[in-house]
């Protein structure tokens, strides 16, 4: 049985004045009652729009090599590393992207394409708004949708760390009434002072206060610092021999996959990829896009690597607020566009496949002619996830005036 | 009423006999009043208030009074407590304390005297005339930070985005870009050692007297980390305290994020032009100002916001005119043609894009600015709005932005908005459109409850908005009645009021650098803690703005994060801002002594005795005497100083 630290404190508050704290000991043991791991969801947002059609490339789309001379990924050719990895006769991975590979054969790693917001803003800041909201179109949501799941999953034990993102600042999309947690580094969430002291100075200051807000966030805010000091998150050593690119993203993934290891009770992690907005001298198999792919690739395969076993609770997913132009411009880079692709890794996902409808390439194909059409909506992607995978039955309120249910799911999640 | 002032005059005179003080000096009325709250408490006070007023005694002492002081008696009492304000739950020192909190960003050592000697309604008057406040050491801080004066022009060419400044350069963007990594990898205030660069440079600074290296920065992020700073500035350093916290509220009200394009070049002009002259003015000016501001036409997109026909309507004219003209003059047709603002990504050689009408400023000025989310309009008026402001657009968005009427994007049919005909013609339209919002009665009440919200208690009684609402519309909007009428409300002293607001971030680390009497010269790693603490400024991305309420602030990793600036604060581990903490007590060597001052001193001792007592203990405990730091540091991360 779980003993629920939260309320011993509360119901021993007044004993714990007169004793001027609970004795470490107590604390620390009362602490070391890890939560066991439910299912995961794991967010990766690419700000700024990257460019999908040299990410997962049509190879055996004509019009992609006439619209992209200089960027274009060369099709696919036996023992050649330069050139898109072939993934089912039509499609292929950027070369940077090769750690994934593998995971494609094993089935984890599904691919949607042509797939993202319906709305057809090309502004950067409006676009991940309605992203992250949840609701395209809608600028005055004031919650965001991973959060929205969370208040439709009420747990009443809820631990601090349902929903994390590993960065100062809390993302658009876990804005809301439920508690999630912007930690900028796991080894530094803890009371920042030379003496242990300060410490149990703050939380039975904390514990003892009338002001009943502050008291339940301060005895949430120790527990999850005991928590975490449990975990140990200064000497983690990734498992299976995954190594974790030095990144940002890649750093990010391993505390993520910390929290997960630790069993605090994380349900949502909410990951940022930054500067993907290439106008200029984007690349081909070399290049600024190819370097941001490189870290991509070997971080979530590090990550998957490390996890291991426990990949059969997790589920992460990429998303970008759009596309870019299918032509290539005159700087060797794209404009804003449309449609992307989305990536779905995990053990619980029917991988192996790029799914969606390609809506192709020919001018009359292409969106206001110039961007990849949309065919799937990423809320009918997020949809299935937060449906098939975490159990919510609540779409509607997770995403509102949007329509689509079950019926007109991808099939991404076995079941 | 005239027997009550008369009374209590009595008394002063009467505590002032008592104490001894030297009745010949001049300020002998806020002396008196001083001692004599001071040591008896308040309850003792009314006690012998009512005594007073009851016996034949009463009479006795003011015909005394009168006859002894005739000139005394005549003089204003604006000096007496509570003088016109309608305090009767709080002492007034509670009084003088919450005034500091809430019409400012909390006290500074000393603040509480110094507002007991002048009066706290002769105080407060002060601050809502704010420009009577000398602020002059205020204006010499700000000398350092050359963007705050300069044009949204002026910036653009000084600090020009990189892709241009790399054109300007003669350099491909990928080479600027990785000279300036390569630049800002060799300064020494990267990421790691960053704490220690500062602190070096601040050293060396004070011994110069030379702006800081914080400041040095070269590219358009200088133009932010400037606003930033100064915002810092004028919330710990400036008397105009409620004028500074009147900017912040109505900044959030009109919210523009900082990281949306273009926006980043407009702020500075916003804030200084807009939001600044009119935050004790006329709402409908406040309104206007925003509606007509390049930082808001582009935050909100109605520059791209056209009247669908307009493109045929133009192709037509041109065709008429070049079948009248000939063809010598088709040249100029297209080049007038090219010269409309552009319209968002153009592909090249592509003719302009037709555009569309954008409802988006539309939607947020009923919705946030004026009427509220429940105020009454439906989506037809939305879209009627957004007609009405078609061709409120930018003139030159890229080089000097400046807001320009384009008729020739403008909807010339007739509009209803909220059941009345709009139809003045041109940019009178939206001016109509702006005057119907600025005094319908639900832009009034809006309005109200949100200057409620922010200044006395999350959900404040609607008796208290509605008396507000009246004053709005009694007086054109006037922002300085509606406030006072706040302020002289029973509900703004009540005891549900005290203390009964979490304090935002901006508010908690203003609020904390003030308590600890803090000096410095660069704000910024300061502000950084504000980020931390989740309201990093001037990047409020939704249009909303941050949240009066505390729910929003009030989370695990912001607690921790309040509780670590308050242990870096009072430790000295934040560059840019010092404390002498030995100023601030009695005997430096003594911990519950210091711990004693320093609650008076942060908190003027309002704190729970379970508080005092936990405090006592733990720093019992250790073996080595608490330093100061640790003692202050306690203080200000306690769960009372999170409240104001």
């Amino acid at each position: 049985m779980e003993v629920n630290r939260r309320l011993f404190i509360k119901s021993c508050g007044v004993a714990m004045v007169g004793l001027g704290g609970m004795p470490s000991f107590l604390t620390r043991a009362l602490a070391a009652t890890p939560m066991p791991n439910g299912k995961i969801l794991v967010v990766l947002f690419q700000r700024g729009a990257a460019d999908g059609l040299n990410i997962v490339i049509p190879f055996a789309e004509p019009n992609y090599y006439r619209l992209r001379p200089s960027i274009a990924i060369p099709q696919p050719s036996l023992g050649k590393n330069e050139a898109a990895i072939d993934l089912d006769g039509f499609f292929g991975l950027h070369p940077s992207l090769s750690p994934l590979a593998p995971l494609y054969k094993q089935r984890q790693l599904a691919i949607v394409h042509a797939a993202g917001s319906p709305d057809n803003t090309r502004s950067h800041f409006d676009a991940q708004d309605y992203m992250e909201s949840g609701t395209p179109g809608v600028k005055n949501t004031e919650d965001g949708w991973l959060n929205r799941h969370l208040q439709t999953q009420p747990k009443p034990n809820s631990r601090p760390f349902r929903a994390v993102t590993i960065s100062p600042n809390l993302p658009r999309t876990l804005y809301g009434s439920a508690p999630a947690v912007a930690l900028p580094d796991v080894r530094q969430f803890r009371v920042l002072a030379p003496s242990p002291k300060v410490e149990g100075g703050f939380e039975a200051l904390y514990a003892q206060t009338l002001d009943g807000m502050l008291h339940g966030t301060g005895q949430e805010t120790f527990e999850a610092i005991d928590l975490l000091r449990q975990a140990d998150p200064a000497r983690y050593q990734p498992q299976n021999g995954a190594v974790y690119p030095r990144g940002r993203v890649g750093q990010n993934l391993l505390q993520v996959a910390q929290l997960i290891k630790a069993k605090v009770g994380l349900e949502a992690a909410f990951v940022e990829a930054n500067g993907w907005d290439h106008h200029v001298n984007e690349g081909g198999v070399q290049g600024q896009l190819a370097n941001l792919l490189r870290e991509l690739g070997e971080g979530l395969a590090a990550f998957a690597r490390d996890l291991g076993d426990r990949m059969e609770n997790v589920v992460v997913v990429t998303l970008s607020e759009f596309g870019r132009t299918a032509q290539e411009n005159g700087n060797r880079g794209t404009d804003h566009g449309h449609a992307n692709c989305m990536f779905i890794l995990g053990g619980p996902v029917v991988g192996g496949k790029v799914y969606g409808r390609w809506p192709g390439l020919a001018p009359d194909q292409l969106n206001e002619g110039r961007d990849l059409a949309l065919t799937t909506d990423f809320r009918t992607v997020l949809g299935e996830l937060i449906s098939e995978h975490l159990g919510n039955q609540n779409l509607e309120r997770v995403f509102p005036s949007f329509s689509a249910g079950q019926k007109d799911f991808l099939g991404l999640i076995k079941t | 009423m005239d027997n009550e002032i008369i009374a209590f005059s009595c008394y002063c005179v009467k505590l002032s006999h008592f104490f001894g003080v030297d009745n010949s000096r001049q300020n002998f009325w806020g002396i008196g009043i001083n001692m004599g709250i001071g040591n008896m408490g308040l309850a003792d006070f009314r006690h012998l208030h009512k005594t007073l007023l009851r016996g034949p005694v009463v009479v006795a002492l003011v015909y005394t009074f009168f006859f002894l002081f005739p000139a005394v008696a005549g003089t204003p009492t604006t000096r007496a407590f509570p003088g016109n304000l309608p305090i009767a739950e709080l002492s007034e020192e509670e009084a003088v304390w919450h005034a500091l909190n809430r019409l400012g960003f909390g006290p500074r050592p000393g603040d509480v005297e110094r507002v007991r000697q002048i009066g706290l309604e002769r105080w407060i008057e002060q601050q809502l005339d704010s420009e009577s406040i000398d602020d002059s050491v205020m204006d010499a801080h700000l000398e350092c930070y050359p963007t705050l004066a300069m044009s949204s022009a002026q910036l653009l060419e000084k600090y020009p985005p990189p892709q241009l400044a790399a054109r300007q350069a003669g350099l491909s963007p990928e080479e600027y870009r990785r000279l300036r990594s390569q630049k800002q990898q060799a300064s020494p205030n990267r990421e790691e050692g960053r704490m220690e660069g500062e602190t070096a440079d601040l050293r060396r600074r004070m011994q110069t007297g030379e702006p800081s290296q914080q400041m040095m920065l070269a590219g358009p992020q200088r133009i932010l980390a400037e606003l930033v700073a100064v915002k810092m500035t004028r919330a710990i350093y400036s008397e105009r305290q409620l004028q500074e916290l009147l900017v912040d509220f109505w900044f959030n009200h009109f919210n523009v994020f900082a990281g949306k394009g273009a926006d980043r070049w407009l702020l500075t002009s916003y804030d200084r032009d807009v939001i600044r002259p009119h935050v004790l003015g006329k709402f409908k000016d406040l309104l206007v100002a925003t509606a007509k501001s390049p930082a808001m036409l582009f935050y909100l997109d109605n520059w791209q916001s056209a009247d669908p026909q307009a493109f045929e309507r133009l192709q037509q004219q041109m065709t008429e005119r070049r079948q009248r003209l000939g063809n010598r003059f088709g040249l100029l047709g297209a080049e007038r043609m090219r010269r409309l603002p552009p319209a968002g990504q153009q592909q090249q050689g592509q003719v302009a894009r037709r555009r569309g009408l954008n409802e988006n400023y539309a939607r947020e000025l009923m919705e946030l600015h004026t009427l509220g989310v429940d105020g009454g309009y439906s989506q037809q008026d939305v879209t009627e709005v957004a007609r009405a402001f078609t061709g409120w657009t930018l003139r030159a968005p890229r080089r000097a932005p400046e807001f320009y009427f384009e008729a020739r994007l403008h909807d010339p049919n007739p509009k209803g908005v909220l059941g009345r005909k709009i139809h003045a013609g041109g940019i009178k339209d939206g001016e109509e459109v702006l005057d119907l919002l600025a005094h319908h009665p639900s832009t009034a009440k809006f309005i109200s409850l949100k200057l409620a919200r922010r200044f006395v208690v999350d959900e404040p009684p609607p008796v208290l908005v509605e008396r507000m609402a009246k004053t709005f519309q009694q007086t054109d909007g006037d922002l300085r009645a509606v406030l006072r009428t706040m302020i002289y409300s029973p509900e703004f002293w009540s005891r549900e009021s005290y203390r009964a607001k979490i304090k935002k971030p901006l508010e908690l680390v203003a609020s904390a650098a003030r308590a600890l009497g803090a000096q410095g010269d660069n704000p910024l790693p300061l502000a950084r803690w504000i980020a931390q603490i989740g309201e990093p400024l001037y990047q409020c991305q939704p249009p909303t703005g941050y949240s009066d309420k505390a729910e929003a602030w009030v989370s695990t990793g912001a607690l921790l994060n309040r509780m670590n600036l308050a242990l870096a604060l009072a430790g000295g581990r934040i560059a840019g801002t010092r404390a002498d903490l030995p100023a601030l007590v009695s005997v430096t060597e003594d911990a519950p002594q210091a711990l004693d001052d320093f609650l008076n001193a942060f908190l003027g001792d309002q704190v729970s005795p379970q508080t005092r007592e936990t405090l006592a203990i733990k720093l019992g405990e250790s073996a080595n005497p608490a330093s100061l730091e640790l003692i202050a540091g306690l203080v200000l991360g306690s769960p009372e100083f999170q409240r104001k």
